[in-house]
C-alpha cells in the first residue's frame, strides 16, 4: 500500500450573507467569489483569476458592514458573518465614479462590450468633467514588428506589468514609472522594446484589457481599415463575448485569431 | 530572471558611490568583471537578491556623488542587487527626489507651499533658478529652503528664513549657509514643566549622550527592563495613549498585537517621514532631543519583542537625520540598545509617510500603500509582524514608563489622555511647537501664539479642515475635533488673517495632493487631477458651470472618501471641501 500523503487540513466553509441572501463559500475565497456564485456581476478592471489581486481600479468595490470605506471584493477575502451590500448607492456612486474618471482620461474605445455594458449600466458620463480635462493622450509606440503599444489607451491595470513579472514571464521588462497622475507603464529609461528586456512572449498582449497593447498585425489592419470586428474580433471582443475573464481564454482568442490573421513580411510569431 | 543592461558602462564615480556602499563586487553574477571562473559557477541569487532593501540608499549614495541618477549608474546598481532595470526606473521615477536628468553641483529647493506661500515664497521662486518643493517642515521660520551640493563630500542645509539675496547668492556658490537649526527660533512651550515632551529641548548639547543621562536619559528603558515586557505594554494601555501619526489609533493594543505574534522576527519602525503641510514637530524632538528617539524606539523593541528597528526620516531633514544616527551610534557604543536600529532617509514623497508605503520604500520599492487587511502588526516590512509607531508617540511612552499609566491618563480629557503638539504657523506673531494638555480650547493655543484677525485656521494639515473663527472654542482633543467634523491630524494649526488669499491655499492643497497621489488607484489618481481642474476653473478662470462644478467636486470627493486604498486618498478632498463651504472664496 503506498504511504499516506498529507493533503492539507480540509477547508471550512464559511457563511456571508450578500444583498440578503446566505452563502456559504470556502475560506479562503473572495468577496468576488462568492459574488460569482450567485451570478451578483460585479465589474472588474484589474481582476485576473490568475494573477496575484493588485486592487488598484477600485471598480468592484462593495459595502462591508462595520467598515468605514469600501472594500475591494477581488481581494478581501470573505470573513463569516460578513454583511455585504453589493448595489447600494454608495456602491454604484463609487462604481460609477471609476468608470467616469477612467473614460475621461483615457481612450476605452476599444474595451470589450462587457465594460461597456457595465458603463451605461452605472451611468456614467465621462464628459461631464469637460472637454478641457486632461488626459493621457499620447503617440502610438511602435518600435519594433510584433507589438504596438497605444498608452492612451491604458487604464494603469498593473495585469500587463504582472504577467510580464512575477506571475508568469519573470523577464520584468516593463514595470510603472512615475507616480499620480503621470504614473506610467514603461521599460528602463522608456528605452525602445527592441533594447528592454521583453522576449516578446505576448503574455501582455494577451491580458492587456483595453487595447492598449496589441499585435502589429491587428494595428495595421485597423488602421488600413480591413481589420473586421465583426468577423474576427479583438483579442478582447472576442473573450469577452465568450463570457470568459480568465487570461488563458485572452490567450487563446488571440491565437485564433492568428491564424487567421494574414502573417505580415518579417513578422515572427513566437 | 534576466537582467538586461544596455544603458553602457557606469562612470568611475558612479562605481564608487555603489561600491562605497556595497564593497567591490566578487565577481560577473555580483556586478563584477568577468573572470573565468565566473563561466563555471553562478554565484548571488537569493542572496543578492534579498539585498534589495538596499536600492534607495544606492541611490542616494548615486545622487548624492553626481547630482542625477544615470542610466549606466542605474543599471550597475541593478546588476549588484539583482533587480529588473524597469522596476528599479520605476522606484527611481516615484521618488521626487531622485533626477533622472544631469545637474549643476548645486540644487536649491525653495517651499511653496501653504505657508511659505503666505510667507513670500513665489517671489523668491520667481528670482532665482530653484526647484519648488512641498513643504519642508520649517514651518516656524517661513520661507524656507533647502540646498544641497553634491560630489565626494555631499553637504546638505536647511535654511529658514531664507531671503531672495541669500537664495541668489547659495546659488552663485556664495558661503555655505550655517545649519543652526538646534537653538529654536520656535518658542517651545510645555504648560506641564517637568514633565512635558520638549522639557530637554535645548537643555542639553543634542550631540552628547551624557547630557541626555544628566538629565535622566535612558532611566526609562532600564525602569521598562525591570518591569518586563507584559508590565510595559499594561501601563501603556492604562494610559490610554493614541497615537499621534494622525490615524490615531490606541497604542497599546497595537504593542499588545505585535508582541503576541507568533510569526518571528518582529520588526519596529519608528515613522518619521512628517510630510504633511504646516507639519514640524518630529523635526524638533529629533533635532532637539534624539537621544529620546532612539531610547522610545528601545523601549518599544523590548516591550513587544522586536528584532531589529528602523527610523526612517524624511529626505528633507538633513540635521535630524544626522542627530538620530549620531545618538544611535553613541547610545550602541555605551552598551545600552540590545537592538539593531537603521536609519533610512525617504526619498520626497509625502505617501511614504503612509505605513504600507514606508514598508515598500524601506524594501526598495516604489511607495504605494497595500490594502488592509492584512495589518502591519500581521503582515508588515519583509512580510514579518511590525510595529509603526510615530516620534511624538514613542516621547509619550517614555512618560508614561517613568510615571505609569494612570498618572499619564490624569492629564487630558477622558478620551484623549495627555498632551499633544501643536505645530503653529502663518499669521501669528509667535509661530512655533506649542504642547498643551488635550482638551484645551483651540482659542488659547491660538493667544499663545498671538493670533489676531483671524480669518481661517486650517488644523491638521493639508488632510485636515478649514475653520471658522467662530469654531475656534473647539477642544483641541480627539472627541472635540471630531464633533465638528474637524481632526487634530498631525497637529498642524496654520493661521490665515484676513490679508490671506484663500483661493491660492486651496488651489495648493489641491496642488499638493494631485503630486503626491502615488497613482495606484484610480479614485485619487484621476480624482485629485479633476480636483484641481475643477478648482482652477472655479477660482481662477471664473468660467464653467458653477453649481454643475460644485456637484462634480462633491461626487469626486465621495468617491475618493469611500474607495481610495489609502488615507491620502480619502481625505484629499476634506480640505478643499470644508474651505468651499466655510470661507467665502466663491463669493463675487
Ligand atoms: C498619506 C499619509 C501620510 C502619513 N504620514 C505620516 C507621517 O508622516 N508620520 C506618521 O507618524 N504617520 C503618518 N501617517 C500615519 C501612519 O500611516 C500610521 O498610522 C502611523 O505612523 C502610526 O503611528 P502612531 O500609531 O504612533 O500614530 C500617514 C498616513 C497617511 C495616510
Ligand atoms: S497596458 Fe494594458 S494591461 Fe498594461 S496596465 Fe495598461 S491597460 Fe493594463
Ligand atoms: S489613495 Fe492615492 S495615494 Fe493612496 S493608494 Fe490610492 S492612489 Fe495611492
Ligand atoms: S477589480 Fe477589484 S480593484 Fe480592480
Ligand atoms: S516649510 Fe514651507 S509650508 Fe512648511
Amino acid at each position: 500500500m503506498a504511504d499516506a500523503v498529507f493533503v492539507g487540513m480540509p477547508k471550512r466553509l464559511v457563511g456571508v450573507n450578500i444583498d440578503g441572501r446566505e452563502i456559504e463559500v470556502v475560506e479562503g475565497s473572495t468577496i468576488l467569489d462568492a459574488c460569482r456564485r450567485l451570478t451578483i456581476d460585479t465589474p472588474t478592471l484589474c481582476q485576473l483569476d490568475n494573477l496575484t489581486p493588485v486592487n488598484v481600479c477600485r471598480v468592484c468595490v462593495v459595502e462591508v458592514e462595520g467598515s468605514r470605506v469600501l472594500v475591494p471584493a477581488c481581494s478581501r477575502k470573505v470573513e463569516a458573518g460578513m454583511k455585504i451590500r453589493t448595489d447600494s448607492e454608495r456602491v454604484r456612486h463609487s462604481r460609477r465614479l471609476v468608470l467616469e474618471l477612467l473614460a475621461s482620461s483615457v481612450d476605452m474605445s476599444l474595451c470589450s462590450a462587457q465594460v461597456q455594458g457595465w458603463m451605461s449600466q452605472y451611468g456614467a458620463q465621462p464628459e461631464r468633467f469637460g472637454a478641457e480635462a486632461a488626459t493621457v493622450a499620447q503617440p502610438v509606440k511602435v518600435d519594433n514588428d510584433l507589438y504596438v503599444r497605444d498608452y492612451s489607451r491604458c487604464i494603469l491595470c498593473y495585469k500587463c506589468v504582472e504577467a510580464c513579472g512575477v506571475d508568469a514571464q519573470n523577464t520584468f521588462a516593463i514595470g510603472v514609472a512615475g507616480r499620480g497622475f503621470d504614473a506610467h507603464i514603461s521599460t528602463e529609461f522608456d528605452t525602445p522594446l527592441p533594447d528592454s528586456a521583453c522576449v516578446y512572449c505576448g503574455n501582455c498582449i494577451g491580458v492587456c484589457p483595453t487595447g492598449a497593447l496589441m499585435f502589429k498585425s491587428e494595428h495595421d489592419m485597423r488602421a488600413e481599415g480591413t481589420w473586421d470586428e465583426g468577423l474576427r474580433g479583438g483579442v478582447h471582443a472576442r473573450a469577452a463575448r465568450a463570457g470568459q475573464h480568465d487570461r488563458e481564454s485572452h490567450l487563446a482568442a488571440g491565437q485564433q485569431r492568428h491564424r487567421g490573421a494574414p502573417l505580415r513580411e518579417g513578422a515572427v510569431w513566437v | 530572471m534576466d537582467i538586461r543592461t544596455t544603458g553602457g558602462p557606469p562612470t568611475a564615480d558612479e562605481v564608487a558611490a555603489v561600491d562605497g556602499l556595497l564593497g567591490t563586487p566578487d565577481s560577473l553574477w555580483e556586478g563584477g568583471r568577468r573572470r573565468p571562473a565566473d563561466d563555471h559557477f553562478a554565484r548571488g541569487g537569493r542572496a543578492v537578491r534579498s539585498q534589495r532593501h538596499l536600492l534607495l540608499p544606492l541611490l542616494h549614495a548615486i545622487q548624492d556623488r553626481t547630482g542625477w541618477v544615470s542610466r549606466g549608474a542605474l543599471e550597475y546598481a541593478c546588476r549588484r542587487l539583482s533587480i529588473p532595470p524597469a522596476e528599479a526606473y520605476g522606484v527611481v521615477s516615484f521618488y521626487a527626489r531622485f533626477a533622472l536628468k544631469p545637474r549643476g553641483a548645486l540644487t536649491l529647493r525653495v517651499c511653496d507651499d501653504i505657508v511659505c506661500k503666505l510667507a513670500g515664497a513665489d517671489e523668491i521662486c520667481a528670482a532665482v533658478d530653484a526647484e519648488r518643493s512641498p513643504c519642508l517642515g520649517l514651518c516656524d521660520r517661513a520661507p524656507a529652503a533647502l540646498v544641497e551640493r553634491s560630489g565626494s563630500s555631499y553637504e546638505e542645509r536647511q535654511i529658514a528664513p531664507v531671503t531672495v539675496a541669500q537664495a541668489a547668492d547659495t546659488l552663485r556658490g556664495g558661503e555655505w549657509p550655517d545649519q543652526t537649526l538646534s537653538t529654536p527660533l520656535s518658542p517651545t512651550l510645555s504648560p506641564g514643566g517637568r514633565g512635558g515632551l520638549l522639557r530637554r529641548v535645548a537643555a542639553y548639547d543634542p550631540e552628547r549622550l551624557d547630557g541626555y543621562r544628566a538629565l535622566g536619559g535612558f532611566a526609562a528603558l532600564m525602569r521598562a527592563r525591570e518591569m518586563g515586557s507584559e508590565a510595559v505594554i499594561r501601563e501603556v494601555t492604562e494610559a490610554r495613549l493614541l497615537g499621534r501619526g494622525g490615524a490615531a489609533f490606541p497604542t497599546g493594543r497595537k504593542w499588545e498585537s505585535v508582541a503576541k505574534a507568533t510569526e518571528r522576527p518582529h520588526y519596529l519602525v519608528c515613522n518619521a517621514d512628517e510630510s504633511e503641510p504646516g507639519t514640524f514637530k518630529d523635526r524638533v524632538l529629533m533635532e532637539a532631543d534624539p537621544f529620546a528617539v532612539v531610547e522610545g524606539m528601545a523601549i518599544a523593541a523590548f516591550a513587544t519583542g522586536c528584532e531589529k528597528g528602523y527610523i526612517y526620516i524624511r529626505a528633507e531633514y538633513p540635521l535630524a537625520r544626522a542627530r538620530v544616527e549620531n545618538a544611535v551610534a553613541q547610545a550602541r557604543g555605551a552598551g545600552l540598545l540590545d537592538i539593531e536600529i537603521e536609519v533610512r532617509r525617504g526619498a520626497g514623497a509625502y505617501i511614504c509617510g503612509e505605513e504600507t508605503a514606508l514598508f515598500n520604500s524601506i524594501e526598495g520599492k516604489r511607495g504605494e500603500p497595500r490594502n488592509k487587511p492584512p495589518f502591519p502588526v500581521e503582515v508588515g516590512l519583509f512580510g514579518k509582524p511590525t510595529l509603526v509607531n510615530n516620534v511624538e508617540t514613542l516621547f509619550n511612552v517614555l512618560n508614561i514608563v517613568s510615571e505609569g499609566g494612570a498618572a499619564f491618563a490624569s492629564v487630558g480629557t477622558k478620551d484623549s489622555t495627555g498632551t499633544r503638539l501643536f505645530c503653529v504657523s502663518g499669521h501669528v506673531e509667535r509661530p512655533g511647537l506649542y504642547e498643551v494638555a488635550m482638551g484645551t480650547p483651540l482659542r488659547e493655543l491660538l493667544a499663545l501664539a498671538g493670533a489676531q484677525d483671524i480669518q481661517a485656521v486650517l488644523l491638521g494639515g493639508a488632510a485636515g479642515s478649514f475653520l471658522t473663527p467662530e469654531q475656534v472654542d473647539v477642544p483641541l482633543s480627539f472627541e472635540g475635533t471630531r464633533a465638528i467634523g474637524a481632526t487634530l491630524g498631525s497637529g498642524a494649526v496654520i493661521v490665515f488673517d484676513e490679508s490671506a488669499d484663500m483661493k491660492q491655499v486651496l488651489l495648493r492643497i489641491a496642488r499638493f495632493f494631485r503630486d503626491e497621489s502615488c497613482g495606484q488607484c484610480v479614485p485619487c489618481r484621476v480624482g485629485t487631477k479633476r480636483q484641481e481642474e475643477i478648482l482652477e476653473r472655479m477660482l481662477v478662470e471664473r468660467n464653467g458651470d458653477r453649481s454643475a462644478d460644485v456637484m462634480l467636486l462633491s461626487d469626486i470627493a465621495q468617491a475618493m472618501r469611500d474607495a481610495s486604498i489609502c488615507g491620502l486618498g480619502q481625505t484629499a478632498a476634506n480640505a478643499i471641501a470644508s474651505g468651499l463651504t466655510q470661507l467665502k472664496v466663491l463669493n463675487g
